[in-house]
């Protein structure tokens, strides 16, 4: 878990373009609004990197607050919907 | 009623960000000339720059200093114009259309390159809900700016306009225009483009604004009396014809022109024009050259209006534009440029 | 007394017909042009509903007089201009310092993204002539030389408002005295970059779409063209025809909330909407009819109806989106749209808001669903609200 929580972090980074290090997303940090201050246009990136990494594709877009809401609920949605390999 | 150039922001491949007037000069030997830009975080908020690629920055950076000169927050109207628009982004986007066969595409780059952009995020930043254009129109689009801005003050709808031009080259746009045999086949000193190999030019970019207004204040750089560009022109004549009635609008002749600012690109073809002129109409004046400094690009004119307004502010011609250059008058200055003899502008300054 | 500028031709080419009468029977019959792509090769086929122009690049290109290897963007700009210049008649229009201002999103990108899958593995390879016409502009010029105009030429890309920018522009001209007359109005084919980008935004509907539904789920793209001839009223008086109307307001404004989504309050459109009418010295009780943008996605319709519920508190006009006939054509809807306004001021009929079956909750009006005919029509505004924020309306009156 911990691992992906950190690979999250460092794809996060890089599909976003943000100027931050890993160490300076909580993992319980609120991404939208006051957090990391993400965007709708962002939650629309994230959609895509849960597709491209991990196989998952998220088809309702109103499901997008609850999964994205920080790191820690995005490695738990992985973890409980990952396709087995 | 007088339209006054309040001020300026230029980001070219001179050292001219910072309101610096071509004090040291920049030679470029490479295939292109690039721009030289500032640390766009001193500028910019971090969150902000992470949506904004290259030719954004570059224009919200010279669009903010401009305003910082100017004294005004936030501006009646923003007026761009961009022939080739946000190249970068356009290209990530189709890039990754073609490499991923149209899955997995994600819309940072897609929201990016709509060609409004650039107004689009000035506006954002500065929360300016007023009037915002912007035209791509080739060698116009800098000059469509223009005209708008120039109308809102005239209607009166605003007092002050936001204009700029904005252009990029990419790896990308430079293949592909070289391909089309542009540019010169090999690289050239941007200081010889003049007497070096006569086929094609050089590639430029750059993003300048300016503030004007119909308000004069006691740091204006010039007047600008007046813009017209012309579509096409058949013969010489015609060219000719187009540019003494563009002077006598404005109620002068050539011999009243101090300085004649022309769009010589290097290449032969392109220049016979101002080679033909120079023999005729443009005879006995005195001319300087802006290519040499910014490359060829659709809004260059930009650059040379930045040019204009500095020379005639400081009542100075740096040698980097030109040794011989006569500086005893410089109260009336006349850019003359065409884009590929298909888009022609003229525009005259004044000093205040 | 300012001088009044006013439409005298118009010309109309979208999914719903070739030409305008084509348009206007189609929009009086309640059949919209949304359906499966043909044209456009995209792994989307059979998935994304558009609305295509029914033509192939060769049938455009025998009514458009140009060549079929250049860009759809640029053929159906020359169909829908010239069927406007033919409309207006002006005889003498050779004397008459003529301009062209178009407006379109994406300039040859039909052409050019096929040219870039060539390149991308070799960037020797692809042909040029499908790239040279890839810039907005080379788009405009294309169609201005072919219909012989050179006084003044131009081209506007603001997203979705770009064509109402254009006709906008074209009325300052000539109130300017710089031109007698202007063909104005804009363009854009259906091209797989505009249809990913917009797909990648998750805003586009599976299905038809429902414009100011509570279940709207997105926008339908679409093609297509549609421009107005514009003069002086010197001009004007000069012609046998009558004109469609008067071109008596008009606004831009910038919403500055966000690059693609509207404010929740649509302030952008609020102050659009609210200068259109300050430029005409119209109240809002004076207009018969809203031309909505009304493209069925979840954020510009609430933006749009928020906007006009402050405007018009109470004596709320008819209103309609004809994109639910011809989808969203993005760089050619403020110039279809204006055509749409002009017809419905002189043929007095409002079109119907097609496939709304819940009105939205949070607005106190509906939209037309039939059509009207034998209504009053004198005052018409026409909503185009586009990406960077960017809002237009423009208003249209009987004479």
């Amino acid at each position: 878990m911990d691992k992906l929580i950190n690979d999250l972090k460092v794809q996060i980074i890089a599909q976003l373009n943000l100027q931050i290090k890993p160490e300076e997303i909580g993992d319980d940090q609120p991404l939208f609004a006051d957090g990391l201050g993400l965007d709708s246009i962002d939650a629309l990136e994230l959609i895509v990197l849960l597709q491209q990494y991990y196989k998952i594709k998220l088809s309702n877009a109103e499901d997008g607050p609850k999964v994205f809401k920080s790191v820690k609920t995005m490695a738990d949605y992985i973890t409980a919907h990952q396709p087995k390999v | 009623m007088k339209i006054y150039i309040r001020a300026t922001g230029n980001i070219s491949p001179q050292k001219t960000f910072g309101h610096q007037f071509l004090t040291e000069s920049l030679e470029h030997t490479g295939d292109r000339l690039t721009c030289v830009e500032p640390d766009y975080k001193d500028i910019i908020d971090v969150k902000l720059i992470r949506r904004m690629s290259r030719i954004i920055k570059m224009g919200v950076a010279s669009a903010m200093e401009c305003l910082q000169e100017s004294g005004i927050a936030v501006p009646d109207a923003i007026t761009t114009g961009t022939a080739y628009g946000c190249l970068e982004d356009t290209a990530v986007f189709l890039t990754k259309m073609v490499e991923q066969n149209e899955e997995l595409l994600t819309p940072t780059a897609f929201i990016q390159s709509t060609h409004n952009t650039i107004g689009a995020q000035i506006a954002l930043m500065l929360q300016c809900h007023n009037y915002n254009n912007t035209f791509v129109h080739r060698g116009f689009s800098f000059e469509s700016a223009l005209l708008d801005g120039m109308m809102l003050l005239s209607e009166k709808e605003a007092n002050n306009v936001l204009v700029g031009g904005v252009d990029e080259i990419t790896n990308v746009s430079h293949s592909i225009l070289k391909r089309m045999g542009l540019y010169k086949r090999e690289n050239v000193s941007n200081l010889d483009l003049f007497i070096a190999k006569p086929k094609g030019t050089i590639a430029g970019e750059g993003a300048a604004f300016f503030l004007l207004t119909n308000e004069s204040s006691a740091n204006d750089y010039a007047v600008l009396d007046g813009i017209h560009t012309f579509y096409k022109p058949v013969t010489i004549a015609e060219t000719e014809q187009q540019i003494l009635s563009f002077l006598s609008a404005q109620l002068i002749s050539i011999n009243d022109v101090d300085l004649i600012i022309a769009g010589r690109n290097g290449d032969l073809k392109n220049d016979k024009i101002y080679d033909q002129l120079q023999a005729s109409i443009f005879n006995n004046d005195n001319i300087v050259n802006y290519k040499h400094l910014c490359g060829e690009y659709p809004t260059s004119t930009a650059f040379a209006l930045w040019m204009a307004s500095n020379i005639i502010k400081t009542a100075t011609i740096p040698t980097i534009i030109s040794k011989r250059a006569s500086k005893n008058k410089l109260k009336k200055v006349l850019i003359y440029n065409h884009y590929q003899n298909i888009n022609h502008s003229l525009m005259l300054l004044s000093a205040c | 007394m300012k001088s009044a500028v006013f439409v005298v031709g118009v010309g109309a080419i979208s999914a719903i017909g070739n030409n305008v009468t084509e348009c206007l029977t189609a929009l009086e019959n309640e059949a919209a042009g949304i359906g499966d792509i043909h044209h456009l090769q995209t792994v989307h086929r059979n998935k994304l509903p558009v609305a295509e122009v029914k033509l192939t690049n060769e049938e455009l290109a025998l009514k458009a007089g140009l060549s079929s290897t250049i860009s759809r963007t640029a053929l159906l700009s020359m169909v829908a201009a010239k069927e406007a210049l033919d409309d207006a008649a002006i005889e003498n229009i050779s004397s008459l310092r003529t301009g062209f201002i178009s407006a379109n999103s994406v300039g040859g990108m039909d052409k050019s993204e096929d040219f870039f899958a060539e390149f991308l593995a070799d960037n020797t390879k692809g042909k040029l002539r499908n790239v040279i016409n890839h810039e907005c502009g080379a788009v405009t010029e294309l169609v201005a030389d072919k219909l012989g105009i050179k006084n003044y030429i131009t081209t506007i890309s603001t997203a979705c408002s770009s064509s109402a920018n254009a006709i906008f522009l074209a009325v300052r001209l000539i109130k300017q005295n710089m031109l007698d007359v202007v063909v104005a109005g804009g363009t854009d084919a259906l091209t797989k970059f505009t249809l990913n980008g917009f797909n990648t935004l998750m805003i586009l509907d599976q299905q038809l779409c429902k414009p100011f539904d509570e279940n709207r789920k997105g926008l339908n793209l679409g093609e297509g063209a549609g421009y107005v001839v514009l003069v002086s009223e010197k001009v004007a008086a000069s012609l046998k025809k009558d004109v469609y109307c008067a071109l008596s307001g008009y606004a831009n404004a910038n919403d500055a909330y966000h690059q693609t989504a509207s404010s929740p309050d649509g302030t952008g459109s609020f102050l659009a909407m609210t200068g259109a009418l300050e430029k005409s010295g119209l109240q809002p009780s004076d207009i018969d009819y809203i031309n909505l943008h009304g493209t069925g996605t979840q954020n510009n319709d609430i933006a749009e109806g928020t906007a006009i519920k402050r405007l018009f508190a109470d004596h709320y006009p008819k209103m309609s989106s004809t994109k639910s006939f011809t989808g969203h054509t993005l760089g050619a809807c403020g110039g279809l749209e204006a055509v749409f306004s002009a017809l419905a001021i002189k043929h007095s009929i409002i079109y119907p808001n097609l496939r709304l079956e819940t009105p939205m909750v949070d607005l106190p009006f509906v939209p037309e669903r039939k059509l009207l005919k034998n209504v009053p029509v004198k005052n018409v505004m026409s909503n185009s609200f586009g990406f960077g924020g960017n809002c237009s309306s423009l208003i249209f009156s009987k004479l």
